[in-house]
């Protein structure tokens, strides 16, 4: 049989349709053993001790998912055995001594043990790897390793140390492999302890997650995880609606209020370690106190969160959320007005002749940022205060920051996962931080002795006392605690996570 | 006469690139944004920014910056990315045939409805329907590329879900490829169901690339076929009896493409272009979605890598196009 060269065409491109219509390929992950998390950021690079995406708090959930902490963090914050089952500082805190785990494996079966720990910790405290916190891990040195003990000396006492073995890089790496294949090697190959291991990886694409059997924190309910990396809040929603992913987070409030009223969806929004607030220079114009504490008491931030948030919010008053060591509820600056007014009128401002100022913003970057300051605006409008919006991206926001060059207000977002006011008041407001915009001598006086002391009572007294100080002196305007929408299928149950990180070792079969 | 051409225009690719690589280099070292200031940590002091600027090459002159990185790309080197710690060359060549496939379906598409949209209104060129196929492929010119992409995630991903949303391949397959040309390695080696996959991936990014590519060969390609069927010898054709789609196909449409390939080759360097946003939306893993991480995380090796790239890309499909024009045009041949 012969065929023409029309039915020849006509053939292929037959078969052609036919493969694509006719569904995927069968996977051999068997679909109920696999769960799919339409992701909002992507995976730039899979060491997570070192370069920018280490201090990324939104990737953790991918690295605590292949990698161990040397200290483990519950969703409610609290701390818990990692890799480490004890740790404490001696009586006069001149020494820390951690207790390793034992029994544990490297994803490549290799036996893990207190080298890798010592490892870890001397490799992050090197100038010279590139870890963003090697101020912290700098200062301890001098291990020792006797049986599963490991000690060092406090080179410098940071009430902090233990608490960053759970945060940002503060993870285990495998000394033997990752000495053997180098640092892109290891970027090709990653290997952890943690409860998934690398199976494939199509970077701005998706991870593919096997579990690990041999896990020590017991076998994961998925034998298999895809994060799918979609930055697009759009291609997110329609990646949980469609059914293509099984849980997905991020997404807009007005999606999330649809989505979760859909049959076979469900909803979370919980308060996380991320607030909201606007920094204050203290070069030019907020130099005077009343424009920095008139511009906070015109602020209705439950309105804010009502209206333009739809409820997902909590508003604060300083740095520290409810969740945090060094909160205070008794710290207040209402919603006043008229006590805007009076301030600002006593500094000769007035709505007919407003103080005129800059006030910086991301446009996206966070729900509803722009928006939320185009209300600030509005309502400063009307107690004296006329601010021009500047938009700029993220990238610019720390330039400006480190140059100490930022307008006299910007808003911008700041994650604190330990919970420990060192982590907010204390990078946001010291002077010396490249973080901070507010240099004045009087806080860093406040704080600058709470850095290293050791009576954990006194430091967190001490740190309320500086939110108090702040507050009362206007030096940031703290706006509201972010709440995380996370949309799933009514076949998981998930459970939230304060700091965040939705890891699938949260999301379980309902 | 084409060897010559070919030797020219490589001669001018050099010096071109050699402009594109002053002026990426020149912008990203004045447009806002420190990639260092995204990456210092809060107890970092002047030392510590001084360091990591040295680590990553930014704290010598920008003259001498310009120099090693233009001598680096000379060896092959065109540095580390900053925010993704791997080789630059090595994640242009990892990423660019997802592009280049994307792209090269997007144009085959592009060019096929477009064709098609030209020679269907060209034969009904004297009926209502005429009018009706000018409003669409209207429609076709006014709506951009990444509207259209948010249209089919719209509708053929969630109101009838018949198509992935997004990624190249499907997630839950365990497969291996030996080149990062995905659909060709698949169609070449015979695995159809997995390159019926892939193309089910490609299918709604590519389409949303196609579309305005096509309205505007359409516009073109039936303006020039209308010409074409004045002429003498169309009229011959006709006298001796050939059907109207022969002498649309056969007689009118090989004089009328010249001018259309000219300036498909000028709007697929805007497809390409285009790549950035729809592989974004569609989370496709070729360069235009690195492109985007790449500015925002102001990976400047990274970036100016990409921008190279993409450079070269235009450069060469103007090539191949001018060179097509050449062959198909016997007048052009002599200068």
């Amino acid at each position: 049989m012969t065929l023409s060269r029309r039915e020849a065409l006509g053939l292929g491109a037959g078969g052609m349709l036919a493969g694509l219509l006719a569904g995927r390929a069968r996977g051999l992950a068997a679909a109920g053993d696999t769960l799919t998390i339409a992701y909002n950021v992507n995976l730039p690079s899979f060491d997570p001790t070192v370069g920018p995406s280490a201090v990324n708090p939104t990737i953790q959930a991918i690295y605590r998912s292949v990698f161990d902490q040397f200290i483990g963090q519950k969703p409610d914050l609290s701390f818990e055995p990692g890799l480490l089952t004890a740790w404490d500082w001696n009586a006069d805190r001149t020494k820390i001594w951690m207790d390793v785990r034992q029994g544990v494996t490297w994803h490549d079966g290799s036996p893990f043990g207190p080298e890798d720990i010592v490892w870890s910790l001397q490799r992050a405290g090197k100038k010279e790897t590139g870890n963003p916190i090697q101020f912290t891990w700098s200062t301890i040195g001098n291990f020792k390793v006797d049986g599963n003990r490991v000690t060092a000396d406090v080179l410098q006492f940071d009430p902090t140390i233990f608490k960053w073995m759970a945060f940002l890089t503060g993870y285990v790496l495998p000394k033997a492999y990752y000495e053997k294949v180098g640092p892109q090697g290891f970027e090709k190959k990653p290997v952890g302890t943690g409860p998934f291991m690398v199976d494939a990886y199509e970077g701005n694409a998706f991870l593919r997650l096997k579990a690990n059997p041999n896990y020590w924190g017991g076998k994961p309910a998925f034998e298999t995880v895809v994060f799918k990396f979609i930055p697009d809040a759009t291609s997110r929603v329609a990646e949980i609606e469609s059914g293509s992913s099984d849980v997905t987070l991020e997404i807009p409030y007005e999606e999330f209020d649809r989505l979760k009223l859909k049959s076979g969806l469900a909803g979370v929004a919980t308060p996380i370690s991320d607030i909201g607030m606007i920094f204050v220079n203290s070069d030019g114009p907020m130099q005077d106190k009343n424009v920095r504490l008139g511009a906070h008491h015109a602020i209705d931030k439950q309105a804010i969160v009502t209206r333009l948030l739809r409820g997902y919010g909590v508003p604060i008053d300083t740095l520290e959320a409810p969740e945090y060591l060094a909160f205070d509820p008794s710290i207040k600056v209402g919603y006043d007005p008229d006590k805007a007014k009076a301030l600002l009128a006593a500094s000769g401002y007035s709505p007919d002749k407003p103080i005129r100022f800059t006030i910086q913003t991301t446009r996206g970057y966070k729900p509803k940022d722009y928006e939320m300051i185009q209300a600030i605006v509005g309502m400063w409008r009307k107690v004296g205060i006329d601010a021009q919006i500047e938009v700029y991206e993220i990238a610019k926001h720390f330039e400006l920051r480190m140059g100490h060059k930022l307008a006299p207000a910007a808003f911008y977002n700041w994650g604190n996962a330990i919970a420990d006011p060192t982590t907010s008041t204390g990078f946001a407001m010291f002077g010396p931080s490249p973080h901070s915009s507010w240099k004045t001598p009087d806080v860093d006086a406040k704080i600058g002795p709470l850095w290293g002391e050791k009576d954990e009572q006194k430091r967190i007294a001490g740190w309320k006392a500086v939110d108090r100080y702040v507050a009362e002196e206007g030096y940031v305007i703290p706006l509201l605690q972010y709440v995380q929408p996370i949309v799933y299928k009514t076949s998981l149950k998930v459970t939230p996570n304060k700091s965040g990180a939705l890891q699938p070792t949260l999301v379980a079969k309902a | 006469m084409l060897a010559a051409i070919v030797l020219r225009r490589s001669l001018m690719t050099i010096v071109t690139l050699f402009g594109v690589a002053i002026v990426v280099f020149l912008l990203l070292r004045v447009a806002p944004g420190d990639p260092i200031a995204m990456m210092i940590s809060p107890g970092a002091g002047p030392d510590d920014v001084a360091a990591l600027r040295a680590r990553y090459g930014l704290d010598a002159p920008p003259l001498i910056q310009f120099w090693i990185w233009l001598h680096g790309i000379l060896m092959g080197d065109f540095g580390t990315s900053i925010s993704l710690r791997l080789d630059v060359l090595s994640l242009l060549a990892e990423r660019l045939p997802a592009t280049l496939e994307l792209s090269g379906l997007a144009l085959a598409l592009g060019v096929f409805l477009g064709g098609a949209i030209a020679v269907i209104a060209t034969l009904l060129r004297r009926s209502f329907v005429a009018g009706l196929i000018d409003a669409v492929n209207g429609l076709l010119l006014a709506v951009p590329d990444f509207v259209w992409a948010l249209a089919f995630v719209l509708v053929l991903g969630v109101l009838i879900p018949v198509l992935p949303l997004s990624g190249r391949i499907d997630p839950a397959l365990e497969t291996t490829f030996v080149t990062r040309f995905y659909l060709v390695e698949n169609l070449v080696s015979g695995r159809l169901a997995l390159a019926g996959d892939i193309l089910r991936h490609m299918a709604m990014p590519s389409l949303a690339l196609a579309l305005p590519l096509a309205a505007v060969i359409a516009r073109i390609l039936k303006e020039a076929l209308a010409e074409a069927m004045q002429q003498d010898y169309v009229l011959l054709a006709r006298v001796k009896g050939f059907s109207e789609l022969r002498l649309v196909l056969g007689e009118a449409l090989r004089n009328a493409v010249g001018p259309t390939l000219a300036l498909t080759g000028v709007q697929f360097t805007f497809l390409i272009g285009g790549t950035v946003i729809v592989e974004r939306i569609f989370s496709y893993p070729g360069i235009g979605n690195m492109a985007i991480d790449a500015v925002i995380n102001r990976d400047l090796p990274l970036i100016q890598g990409l921008v190279l790239v993409f450079g070269l890309m235009f450069l060469v499909v103007n090539l191949v196009i001018d060179l097509a024009v050449v062959a198909l045009n016997p007048k052009l041949r002599h200068g």
